[in-house]
């Protein structure tokens, strides 16, 4: 089968539960935007994951280069003063 | 076979249940992609849900027996499916509108026997309304996407509908036990649900721009037991391991 014909890539988005987020399950294949809901129906949910998905194209989506990777995110490293840790919390506080 | 009306009853409504979903069980492994494949499957598991439900029932009303023992060890002019869903996966397109023709009928089936008398049947209903509304809406697309796609889709859509559309008059056709429960409150009126069923098709043959052929109903006799030539083939397979081991549990 040649490129042309392959059905395009789609990222497909699951929410757990009412509340949270959607988060990233996987790709798959489909011809168009219903077929991708569908096929994410049958391949993502079917152990009760989701109670709602979103899909999109992945073409669709743009992503960083792993080659800026360095310049993106390492100056970050050193910078450990962005971290919250710095504050005495009274001991009451609990789950933060 | 025993001689009871809702005990026939329910076979005629699991062996449907049972035969499709083996036919699309056939499929495991072998669908035209992995995302189909899993959808198929999917659609079989929940026909053999719907299959436990009512043979649980049966084998209750028998007052003997297993849903296993109802499933697999009857013999084959017990079996009370129509014909339409014994039919081979000749392609995909043979797939999706078998499956199409049964959907169309399923969902008004389900919604018929969630008002039946008998509370196990309208529970059965109300559980298989929700699946069977989803197979028919994914059959229902794929109808569309090949009658509606490439040169080659289509005429194997249509070739596919030319044989199979025969075999759906058969549903339709009404039995002494489905006369009897429909009577009695219990089963679902045929001739509505062929309204319906009317409705949903031609609406989607029109979107998927094939037409069914007008050749006479195939003479089909599945709900008295009698039946096409694979039959027997597909009881082989699904019977082979109660009869070679019976009992056995895994």
């Amino acid at each position: 089968m040649s490129d042309k014909k392959q059905w395009p890539i789609w990222e497909v988005f699951i929410r757990s539960k009412n509340g949270l987020e959607h988060r990233h399950a996987g790709s798959l294949h489909a011809s168009d935007a219903e077929m991708a809901l569908e096929n994410a129906r049958d391949v993502y949910t079917r152990r009760q994951e989701g109670v709602s998905i979103w899909v999109v194209e992945s073409k669709h989506i743009h992503a960083t280069n792993p080659e800026e990777a360095g310049e993106l995110f390492e100056p970050a490293a050193d910078k450990v003063y962005r971290h919250p840790t710095f504050y005495v919390l009274p001991d009451e506080l609990k789950h933060i | 076979m025993l001689n009871n009306s809702l005990y026939r009853y329910l076979l005629l409504l699991g062996d449907n249940s049972l035969i499709l979903g083996h036919r699309l069980s056939e499929l495991c492994g072998h669908g035209p992609n992995l995302e189909t494949d899993i959808a198929l499957t999917n659609h079989s598991l929940d026909l053999f849900g719907q299959v436990r439900s009512y043979f649980q029932y049966a084998a209750k009303i028998a007052g003997e027996g297993t849903e296993d023992s109802v499933a697999f060890l009857r013999y084959e002019k017990d079996y009370l499916n129509v014909h339409l869903v014994e039919q081979p996966n000749t392609d995909f397109a043979h797939v999706i509108c078998r499956q199409f023709l049964w959907d169309a009928y399923h969902l008004p089936l389900m919604k018929a026997l969630m008002k039946s008398k008998d509370e196990t049947l309208a529970a059965i209903g109300a559980k298989g309304e929700k699946e069977a509304a989803y197979h028919l809406r994914f059959s229902s697309e794929w109808m569309k996407r090949l009658g509606d796609g490439t040169e080659e889709s289509h005429k194997r859509l249509q070739s596919a509908l030319d044989h199979l559309y025969r075999y759906s008059y058969e549903l339709f056709k009404e039995s002494e036990v489905e006369k009897e429960m429909k009577e009695k409150g219990i089963g679902a009126d045929l001739g509505k649900i062929l309204e319906e069923w009317k409705k949903t098709t031609e609406d989607i043959f029109r979107s998927s721009n094939v037409s069914p052929s007008d050749d006479p109903p195939a003479i089909a006799k599945g709900k008295q037991g009698f039946h096409t030539e694979h039959m027997g083939f597909i009881l082989a397979q699904i019977q082979y391991m109660q009869r070679a081991y019976p009992d056995m549990q895994w």
